[in-house]
């Protein structure tokens, strides 16, 4: 019997195209990036069962099982709903594999469960935005990093949450000892400087990254209450107009930022290019094309943003434009 | 005098307690430590059994009432001075044995070096102490071994909690304090106390330290591993030292304030002189330095050592450097070094 596949429906169900004919690649999503170790043992079981006895760690801390026979495709999705059950994925329909593949594995740096920069638990955060996006066939890219390290790399996604802190001082326990000044310049921007003994911290040029409470020796710095975020948009690798992320607001809450994500999904409902290419356009050109102005009406919505965020009233982007020149400067 | 009481009449004596005294004892500060989401436990003012913290060793020391990490002395115009107002009202600070030994050595330090200072004099008149019962020896505790385990005497009452059976049992040792138990209807019943006996970190101390040892090797791992930060000297029951501030106003430089800060024999800054000397550089003679203070140097003055063994500069180093396991390596030193000097003789 000759094969006849629908590619189309296998890749919306989260298996790979592969150049080599009549194999494909599971690809397990992880949202935040954590899984218990028997998930992990599932896919290393799956991968010598049905694979080829690999397993190719991407970028976007998924995990893909390549050199897979086509028609085991149904056996396969059956053998890794365990792993769906772990890692609290949507799902369609149990034991037939993801419902969509679209939009990507929501991705987390260690944050504050292992990094002592991280002002807030990523992969939790992480997997509530996964369940509240997932499944989407439209092609997404949302990573959150603990601090403005941005060990995720979030601003090559389209949605990009950066924690934040903000630090508290109480001069009664402040002995000089300056420490927070010199780690703050050197790990970060420079925003503390000493007054009379005392310090002062630039409200402007601080980012919240939590290195003063870090470093200070008599908790004289602590971090705020409230975890706060920073949201940079629409940055995106690729052929056209790679680009870095821009910030959008500082201090943002929870809330807000998954109301935010939510209304954009609603925009590029509204506004993808009904004739795009397997249903695929990043959401930046589909902005390049309606204006920054009806992107933002969009996206801020009945968002009741809390009292202390601040937003960039433009947002520019840069990067190169291939579809414009080539040339080496 | 001993009673048991429930907790609700254990507060009821607080609250009787509290119209003469403020109550400094450990509380649980949600969040406020180090890290994300991470608690602090350091000493604050209470007025409930609930709001002290019973289960954990407070990661800063009592000593933040005694010795303020930051005080204003007085202030200044061009003529004149005056004294910063203090608090007045009494206080029961709550702690535990090893660091009832430690307002010993820290009343020794203030009181008895040769003169008293004003400032701790004041606030040491005001303070008495309620004794937590320690039961069972935390992560780096070594109290058994700097034999500040148990305490007999010097509080106003003991305090050790049953959560289980919601029970207070109380050693008191004040008639007055004993009459509001009885007020509060507690029984009377023979009340020790509780104490450990052992801990899983044991240290020697050395009786004599030769001069070798101040050369010995042993200390430039520290001048690699330490950063200086000076934490442990900040958590330390028994660190005394403090630094001097001028402040002149910004918007009236005639006029001003003198502060006392807390300061660290390990930070930047401590041994720097005028001209820009610097008695010691690195990191492994500021251990040098700290570690003899604490276990020898102290002690040739007042005959005890210094370190209580609460073991809290090992529980915050952020470099996992262990105190404890430096005074055992200065104690093989010691006892190297006695060895050496004693063969060389021979010869
Ligand atoms: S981004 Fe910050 S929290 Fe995340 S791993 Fe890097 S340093 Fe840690
Ligand atoms: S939180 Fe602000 S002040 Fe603190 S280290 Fe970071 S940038 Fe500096
Ligand atoms: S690190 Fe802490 S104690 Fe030192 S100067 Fe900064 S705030 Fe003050
Ligand atoms: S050093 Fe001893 S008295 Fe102090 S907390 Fe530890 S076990 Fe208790
Ligand atoms: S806490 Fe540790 S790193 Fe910091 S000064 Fe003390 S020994 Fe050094």
């Amino acid at each position: 019997m000759s094969k006849d596949i629908n590619t189309k429906v296998l890749k919306k169900n989260a298996f790979r195209y592969s150049k080599v004919r009549g194999e494909t690649a599971s690809r397990i999503r992880i949202p935040g990036g954590v899984i218990n170790a028997q998930s992990m043992a599932k896919i290393a079981e799956v991968a010598e069962k049905f694979g080829d006895g690999t397993i190719f760690l991407t970028n976007r801390q998924g995990v893909e099982i390549p050199g897979i026979a086509m028609e085991d495709i149904p056996e396969v999705n059956k053998a890794i709903q365990s792993i769906i059950d772990d890692s609290g994925v949507n799902q369609a329909e149990r034991d037939k594999g993801y419902p969509a593949a679209g939009t990507r594995n929501v991705v987390a740096c260690p944050g504050k469960r292992l990094c002592p920069f991280g002002c807030f638990d990523t992969t939790d955060f992480a997997r509530k935005m996964d369940k509240m996006v997932f499944p989407n066939n439209l092609h997404v890219k949302i990573a959150f990093t603990g601090c403005s390290n941005d060990c995720a790399k979030v601003r090559m996604d389209d949605f990009g949450i950066i924690g934040m802190t903000e630090p508290q001082y109480d001069p009664s326990r402040c002995v000089s000892c300056e420490q927070c000044i010199k780690y703050c310049r050197i790990r970060s921007v420079g925003a503390l400087s000493l007054v009379n003994g005392k310090v002062v911290r630039d409200t402007n040029l601080c980012i919240g990254c939590g290195v003063c409470v870090a470093y200070c020796p008599t908790r004289a710095w602590t971090r705020s209450k409230e975890h706060y975020f920073r949201l940079v948009l629409l940055g995106r690798t690729g052929k056209k107009n790679p680009r870095l992320a821009e910030d959008f607001i500082k201090w943002a809450d929870e809330q807000s930022i998954l109301d935010i994500v939510k209304n954009a999904y609603a925009y590029v409902e509204e506004y993808i290019d009904p004739n795009a290419l397997e249903g695929k356009e990043h959401i930046g050109y589909i902005v390049d094309r309606t204006g920054f102005d009806e992107f933002l009406k969009w996206i801020m919505r009945d968002v009741k943003l809390n009292e202390k965020a601040e937003v960039a009233s433009r947002v520019y982007w840069s990067g190169k434009h291939y579809d414009r020149s080539n040339e080496l400067k | 005098m001993g009673y048991v009481l429930s907790k609700e009449a254990f507060d009821e004596v607080l609250g009787k307690l509290s119209e003469d005294f403020l109550l400094y004892s450990p509380v649980r500060k949600i969040g406020e430590g180090c890290y994300t989401d991470v608690d602090v436990v350091r000493y604050d003012f209470v007025k409930s059994l609930d709001e002290i913290e019973l289960e954990a060793k407070s990661n800063y020391a009592f000593k933040e009432l005694l010795t303020p990490l930051s005080q204003t002395l007085f202030f200044f115009t061009e003529n004149e001075t005056k004294e910063a107002d203090s608090d007045t009202r009494d206080v029961i600070i709550f702690l535990r044995s090893c660091d009832m030994h430690a307002v010993k050595r820290l009343d020794a330090i203030y009181l008895e070096n040769k003169f008293a200072d004003p400032f701790y004099e004041r606030v040491r008149k005001r303070v008495k102490f309620a004794l937590i019962g320690c039961g069972h020896s935390f992560e780096n505790c070594f109290c058994v071994s700097m034999k500040s385990n148990v305490t007999t005497d010097g509080y106003l009452f003991s305090l050790d909690f049953d959560r289980d059976a919601g029970q207070v049992s109380c050693d008191v040792k004040d008639e007055d304090i004993a009459k509001l138990f009885e007020e509060a209807g507690a029984s009377a019943a023979d009340v020790v106390p509780s104490s450990v006996t052992e801990n899983d970190t044991k240290v020697t101390v050395p009786d004599v330290v030769p001069n070798a040892v101040y050369k010995d090797k042993l200390w430039d791992e520290y001048t690699a591993r330490c950063i200086k930060c000076g934490r442990c000297n900040f958590v330390c029951p028994t660190c005394t030292c403090y630094t001097m501030q001028d402040i002149f106003y910004t918007d009236n430089g005639r006029v001003g304030e003198r502060r006392r800060v807390g300061s660290s024999c390990m930070v930047d800054g401590y041994t720097n002189v005028a001209g820009g000397g610097e008695y010691r550089r690195t990191n492994g003679e500021r251990m040098r330095f700290k570690t003899l203070h604490k276990i020898y140097d102290f002690s040739k003055r007042f005959g005890y050592d210094m370190c209580v063994g609460c073991g809290r500069c090992d529980d915050v180093c952020p470099e996992y450097i262990s105190f404890a396991n430096i005074i055992n390596k200065v104690n093989a030193a010691a006892k190297a070094a006695a060895a050496g000097e004693g063969g060389a003789q021979h010869d």
